[in-house]
């Protein structure tokens, strides 16, 4: 046990690591997704054809693929990043196709006929969007969407496989050190992640059941 | 135009400002794919100062003429497979038991399983590969399978749990009444239904298994990644790289779109009987789960959602 309370320190900086990756990736990838999701809904034949195209390739590329991409093969392109930057690319353009895929299936859940409704008032396709479809969506697209940054939350592990210092990589870190704790290291850690995912999990949860019941 | 009732079908202003858009958008999309290509393809001066050629050079992709390379792909292709098949199949027996215990009348059975569940889902992956890889001291391979096993485990038990949740409760009710057991009315009468319902769903999240695959690579497992991007370019030279990472990644996009494919197609067929059988206010696949339990978690609600909107390939 004296492995975690000598090591806290570091545990703790891991921590804040990977809450500002989910936090700055987090928001990248939900402006990102907006936009994604906006042009994939859109009435312009090539924006949706773009956006269908860019979510089925990123969504279908391992994230480990991906942040191989950032941290190797953007520096071809002459980028030249720290590897915490590259990270936060990589995970933003992952997580925005799952973003994009939680706010169209709200769209789509919400009843064909509040579309139809107000397309025969004579809305225009932004009225509808606003006024009409969007609001009711917006409730139905929340517990998806914490489902979202709580992947985004387990997935920025993987950046402490690419030189980023988090917490999976300060594990790593201190298991290099003390060997002979490796359990309570490894314990400690999820806990760690336990302690982002699980409240963000509830949240999600109980939504739900508000909505299911608003429905 | 398409049969989404957003918006009408376009009259000529409309029309034209759609076919303006279009042309602009495909023209911004043209310009940054060549600068990509174009910047790639150009001669690189490394940071010694010396002179190399571009990416798309030949002499940059002389090895794929090599039946040696392929082979080795060939192989790392066979272990990311048999990774994910063995993981898959191990996964669905763990979300099946999931489902069940998570269902189960007695509440001994039916919290813990709710609390390992939990555990389970709220863990990254590549955490779990660690664990099982030290605490075990199991080999990559049995560590990846495990863990992936386990994490795709627990979410399919969500689904399938969704799935039960979603059925009309005169299933449940009419099994009783012919006078079946409790255990056999869900295992003969709603298990197959939510199984069948949930069906691609499930092969969505087979999906992200596939995929998650390349996480054993940082608990260095020789799948295909670490074959293909790591070992060859490691023994045929650092100038290869770029070549052999966009042959992985080809072999990837190739891989799991067909599985989506699958999906997609399972989805169509399914989708018929058990989803717009009017229950659900929504239209998508998606919207049932949603409705249905507390939400299949993260990565299934993500690789689900792709199953969404399928009215608009």
């Amino acid at each position: 046990m004296d492995a975690i309370t000598e090591n806290l320190p570091v545990f703790i900086g891991g921590f804040l690591a990977t809450l500002s990756l989910l936090a700055i990736s987090g928001t990248g990838a939900f402006v990102l997704g907006i936009i994604v999701a906006a042009m994939r809904i859109s009435p312009v034949a090539a924006l949706r054809s773009i956006s269908t195209v860019y979510t089925e390739l990123v969504r279908n590329t391992p994230l480990t693929l991906v942040l191989f991409g950032c941290a190797f093969v953007l520096p071809y392109l002459g980028v030249r990043l720290e590897f915490s930057v590259l990270a936060v690319i990589g995970l933003t353009v992952y997580t925005s196709p799952f973003v994009a895929e939680a706010i169209r299936s709200g769209v789509n859940g919400v009843a064909l006929g509040q579309a139809e409704a107000s397309r025969s008032l004579g809305l225009t396709f932004g009225q509808t969007l606003g006024h009409v479809v969007l609001p009711q969506a917006i409730r139905m697209v929340i517990p998806p969407l914490i489902n979202v940054f709580i992947a985004l939350t387990k997935n920025t592990s993987v950046a402490g496989g690419f030189f980023v210092v988090e917490l999976f990589a300060s594990a790593r870190q201190v298991i290099n050190d003390r060997g002979d704790e490796v359990l309570a290291i490894l314990l400690g850690v999820a806990f760690f992640y336990l302690i982002i995912t699980i409240p963000l999990g509830l949240i999600a949860g109980r939504i739900e059941k508000r909505v299911a019941v608003l429905r | 135009m398409s049969d989404s009732v957003l918006f009408d079908v376009p009259g000529p202003r409309a029309t034209r400002v759609s076919r303006i858009v279009s042309v602009v958008a495909t023209v911004i999309v043209i310009a940054g794919i060549s600068w990509l290509v174009l910047t790639l393809a150009g001669p690189r001066t490394t940071a010694g100062g010396s002179e190399q050629v571009g990416l798309f050079d030949a002499s940059r992709w002389d090895i794929f003429l090599d039946l040696a390379v392929w082979r080795a792909i060939w192989r790392g292709v066979l272990a990311t497979l048999q990774m994910a098949g063995l993981a898959a199949v191990l996964a669905l027996i763990i979300g099946i038991l999931f489902s069940f215990g998570r269902t189960a009348r007695t509440s001994w059975v039916r919290v813990p399983s709710a609390v390992i569940l939990e555990f389970l889902r709220g863990m990254p992956v590549l955490l779990m590969m660690l664990f099982v890889l030290l605490i075990f001291s199991s080999g990559a391979y049995w560590a990846g399978v495990t863990a992936l096993a386990l994490y795709n485990g627990a979410l399919i038990g969500e689904i399938l749990r969704a799935g039960i949740k979603s059925l009309p409760r005169g299933q449940g009710e009419a099994g009783l009444a012919i006078g079946l057991t409790p255990v056999s009315t869900r295992f003969l009468i709603e298990f197959p239904q939510a199984f069948r319902q949930m069906l691609p769903i499930i092969i969505a999240q087979l999906v992200v298994l596939l995929k998650d695959t390349a996480l054993a690579y940082v608990v260095s497992y020789p799948e295909l990644l670490r074959i293909v991007v790591n070992n060859l370019s490691n023994f045929y030279g650092n100038r290869y790289f770029f070549s052999l990472f966009i042959v992985a990644l080809v072999i990837y996009l190739a891989l799991n779109l067909t599985l989506s494919y699958v999906a997609r197609l399972v989805a169509r067929r399914t989708g018929k009987k058990s989803v717009t059988d009017a229950r659900i206010p929504g239209r998508g696949v998606f919207g049932a789960v949603g409705m249905g339990g507390d939400g299949a978690a993260g990565d299934a609600g993500a690789g689900g959602g792709g199953q969404g909107g399928d009215g608009t390939p």
